[in-house]
């Protein structure tokens, strides 16, 4: 198991290598000057000139990708020049919230997409079935903003139960209490979409297994039923949902954008939103690489419980 | 196409889908025709007027905009930027997808990567880059979605292509001289096409949230234009003030994504039947009876006795007879060979015992099965696990699909016995490793921990045997147990079994479509043929002189050493289908001897000890006794 660790660790330096080319080259097609973005339309092109200098962004492009991909190494990621601070500084301030709330989300997701389609395909064509499949087509057709909006109409302003926005109240809180408060209505909003792919692959998945022959063999120990669904059934289908879970993991970390600006989540993704609208290319750069890598290691630990989920996998 | 059609609206959800969807781009389509108010003229006067207001159907929204005008515009814009970027997408993604596949070695290698490394990204987040870098804009939203899709489609289209590039008919085209080029567009693509539509069909929806949600976010159209996205966007400043300035794009949305996803599923089901979601029927716990009453207990000494028991297939309209009333019986002890062909209703005669035919389709539909006098047929779910695997126990024919792939054997033979026993998971380890040994796994401590494919075929067979025999069980049913073994193994299978046998006591139901395997363990035999037994009776004495023509042909298929003198002969025909069964003898079609009276009215099965249904017999019953 070790070893295949370390092999998987060690296939992800490509792939980790291949983002940053990706980001790079794209941020290498924006028009115009970054240095008349920084400066704005009233430098002098003595100024420009030299910011250009200063940035490296005289030299050919490749030049400016090593550089760059050498102070990454490093841990610098550029100075954010709207906030004016390091940009891993401004990142690892915002991860936290980020992991909060996507973490939360992920893990909702999870688990009642999969208790979901479980059920359903117990219960195949029966009452619960049908209500969840219902549930489903709905939950993966809402947009998670448009979700998040309507649930604070209704949670927040009518009925006055949970905040409206924001990770801990403004006056006192700042406990776990308030924070599960504040975190309750993003995290579900955010997961919805995702459960709904979940519990849908996790039907399928379950009805592929049900046919199978060990099924009928653990019937015929007298194995009981609910033991055959849930520990039988639901092992076997695990191998094939879980590298969907790894997809709806990168699915609610980047999906985060949406509901952390429709809740002022102080999180990456309203950073990332904030970033773009002011054209602060080293901050954009830094997050999309920071968190695409947060994904590219997450796939790591979905692969390794994979391998450890199915001993068939030569590891 | 129309096949297509019908199959897509015998799906009543994808039928409502396609009927929502219709209006909605009907609606969008016929927009600029309608007696509408300007979208982009502002009155300050009128904001946020509630729906329903003098002149404002919908009402109007922070500008005083009109906003059923609003939604209509912002709707065909949402709908035209979401099917485009889905076609740019669908283009050139099997373009990369096609070329790489149908090119074959270094070009499909190098071109994976890169999409694999696209992949790589959160798509979200991959699109927010290219729209960082292009600056927002409802066209570089457009650009961005389209992008970041490129590789779902390039990657399923390059599969099919592959599967494809090496057909025959490909080979075939390109041994006529065709160019490349003329093979990928008449051969490849419209071999293709499905697929890009099935993929297009199901990303669609997405690729409208996802522009949407831009656009939400202010990197989508620009004010005044606006789409849906950005409608919503605005509106989310007032939505506690005028909550209804939100709701009426985010319900569109909602509706469009939703019809697009149902139509878009029934597309699906209806192009590739193989990958509909839920037609797969899930067997239940246990067989569906459904049975008027139980036939009357006539008594007798055996242990396990099967008495006119019917199982049916239900297959839509037509009804599959898989079991037409079959009587057997077992004593303790004693070992019962049912032989038939594949199909003849052997496997489905045994798994009725313990309720465990598929259900669906399978249902009980008559007769009893009797174990020490109690009808099992109709028993309580909680009276027949009572009993599975504890008195009646089976080993099935293919060990390797039969044992869980993910659990080790000692877990599993452990679990056998705590269903049944209270003991610490210590102890059943114990007695399983006990197991291991009895059925003559060597080194039984060494392979306890071991997953099933990390045995041989046979290690795991006695792996299944041990599992039987988990908690002495007095009825043993074994459903082919060596058809899946090489002849050496089969040898020491049987032994093992008849060991068993002798000195635990048990009675065994085997069945088999070898009568070698029945002369080397049963004590009688039982022939079936389309769900019915056609002759019975003590091995030796049928194997001498079978009396039903069917036997008779079927042991003349038995290859026997060192005597070569006999013709290995195969029985011509087939045998018949269990939901179309003639009247009178099932054989009959195939049988030399049949006469006109054979091919009606029920034939009883006569007899005693040795029973046969045939009206000419091969020998007289009286004389083979």
């Amino acid at each position: 198991m070790g070893g295949y660790i370390l092999k998987r660790l060690l296939s992800a330096i490509p792939v980790l290598f291949g983002i940053t080319v990706i980001v790079f080259l794209i941020m290498a097609l924006i028009p115009g000057d970054p240095a008349t973005a920084i400066l704005g339309s009233y430098a002098t092109p003595e100024n420009v000139e030299r910011l250009n200098r200063h940035l490296g962004l005289d030299r050919p492009l490749w030049q400016q990708y090593f550089v760059w991909i050498g102070n990454l190494l490093q841990g610098d990621f550029g100075r954010s020049f709207a906030l004016n601070r390091p940009v891993l500084d401004e990142i690892l301030d915002r991860f936290g919230a980020t992991l909060i709330l996507a973490g939360t989300a992920f893990l909702l997701c999870a688990l009642l997409g999969i208790v979901a389609g479980t059920v359903s395909a117990a219960r195949q064509y029966g009452l619960a079935d049908k209500a969840i499949t219902a549930a489903v087509i709905l939950g993966i057709s809402v947009p998670s903003f448009f979700l998040g909006m309507m649930m604070i109409l209704l949670f927040a302003v009518k009925l006055r139960w949970l905040p409206v926005s924001g990770m801990y109240s403004m006056f006192g809180g700042g406990d776990l209490p308030d924070l599960i408060r504040h975190l309750t209505m993003p995290a579900i909003a955010l997961s919805i979409v995702a459960t709904g792919v979940v519990a849908r692959l996790s039907r399928a998945a379950m009805l592929e297994v049900l046919r199978q022959d060990f099924i009928r063999t653990a019937r015929a120990k007298g194995v009981h039923e609910r033991r055959v669904i849930w520990s039988h059934a639901l092992r076997a289908a695990m191998v094939s949902i879980l590298p969907v879970l790894g997809l709806q993991a990168g699915f609610v970390l980047s999906g985060a954008v949406y509901i952390e600006i429709v809740f002022q989540w102080p999180g990456i993704g309203r950073m990332l939103v904030d970033a773009i609208l002011r054209r602060d290319i080293l901050l954009v750069q830094g997050g999309v690489v920071f968190v695409a890598a947060c994904y590219v290691g997450f796939n790591i630990v979905v692969d390794v419980l994979q391998a450890w989920l199915d001993p068939r996998i030569k590891t | 196409m129309s096949l297509f059609l019908r199959l897509l609206f015998r799906n009543r959800l994808a039928a409502f889908g396609a009927v929502v969807l219709a209006i909605i781009v009907v609606l969008a389509l016929i927009t600029p025709l309608l007696p509408l108010h300007p979208p982009n003229v502002t009155n300050t006067a009128n904001r946020f007027l509630r729906p329903l207001s003098e002149g404002h159907l919908l009402g109007t929204d922070h500008l005083g905009r009109d906003l059923l005008s609003r939604l209509l515009h912002g709707t065909r814009l949402s709908l035209a930027v979401g099917f485009a970027a889905a076609l740019i997408a669908a283009v050139i993604g099997a373009t990369i997808g096609i070329v790489a596949g149908y090119a074959g070695g270094r070009t499909d290698n190098v071109t994976m990567r890169g999409v694999d490394m696209l992949m790589a990204f959160p798509y979200i987040l991959l699109a927010l880059a290219i729209v960082a870098a292009l600056g927002p804009g409802l066209m570089n939203a457009l650009i961005a979605v389209a992008v970041v899709n490129i590789p779902f489609f390039a990657r399923n289209i390059r599969g099919v292509t592959v599967s494809i590039a090496h057909k025959e008919f490909v080979d075939a085209a390109r041994l006529s001289g065709l160019g490349h080029g003329r093979i990928i567009l008449t051969e490849v693509l419209p071999n293709v096409v499905p697929v890009i539509v099935i993929a297009m069909s199901t990303t669609v929806g997405w690729m409208i949230l996802e522009t949407a949600g831009l656009s939400f976010l202010g990197l989508g159209s620009q004010p005044p234009q606006a789409d849906l996205g950005s409608m919503l966007g605005e509106a989310r400043g007032a939505l506690i003030t005028a909550p209804h300035t939100s709701i009426v794009p985010g319900v569109m949305i909602l509706l469009i994504v939703m019809s697009i996803n149902l139509l878009g599923d029934g597309v699906r089901d209806a192009l590739d039947p193989r990958l509909r979601s839920g037609a797969l029927a899930r067997p239940m716990a246990a067989t569906l009876v459904d049975r008027k009453a139980p036939p009357p207990d006539k008594g007798g000494e055996g242990l396990l006795r099967i008495d006119d028991l019917r199982t049916d297939f239900r297959l839509g309209r037509r009804t599959a007879r898989a079991v037409g009333g079959v009587t057997l019986s077992i004593r303790p002890g004693e070992c019962l060979g049912l032989i038939g062909e594949s199909g003849s209703g052997k496997s489905v005669t045994a798994l009725s015992v313990m309720g465990l035919v598929a259900s669906p389709p399978g249902v009980i539909t008559g007769g009893a099965v009797r174990l020490d006098g109690e009808d099992l047929v109709g028993a309580p779910y909680r009276r027949l696990r009572a009993l599975r695997g504890n008195r009646v126990a089976y080993i099935f024919q293919d060990p390797l699909s039969t044992l869980h792939p993910l659990y080790r054997i000692g877990d599993q033979l452990a679990e056998a016995i705590r269903v049944h026993h209270p003991v610490s998971r210590a102890e059943a380890w114990a007695r399983a490793e006990k197991l291991l040994a009895d059925v003559q796994i060597p080194n039984p401590k060494g392979r306890i921990g071991s997953y099933p494919h990390e045995l041989s075929g046979g290690m795991r067979q006695r792996v299944g045997i041990a599992m039987a025999l988990a908690n002495d069980p007095d009825v043993l049913i074994a459903d082919e147990p060596t058809t899946a073994l090489d002849v050496t193994v089969q040898a020491q299978i049987l032994k093992l079994l008849d060991d068993l046998r002798r000195d635990r006591g048990l009675a065994i139901l085997f069945i088999t479509h070898d009568f070698g395997v029945v002369a080397q363990l049963c004590d009688r035999v039982a022939v079936m043929y389309a769900g019915r037994i056609v002759e019975e009776g003590p091995t030796q004495a049928v194997l001498d002189a079978p009396a039903h023509p069917y036997t008779a042909r079927l042991i003349a298929c038995v290859p026997e050493l060192g005597t070569g003198r006999r013709r290995l002969e195969a029985i011509p025909g087939l045998p018949p289908a269990v939901d179309d069964l003639p009247p009178g003898c099932a054989f009959a079609p195939r049988c030399a001897k049949a006469q006109a009276n054979c091919r009606q009215g029920e034939i009883p099965l006569a007899g005693g000890a040795r029973r046969v249904r045939c009206l000419y017999p091969e020998v007289t019953l009286e004389a083979a006794q």
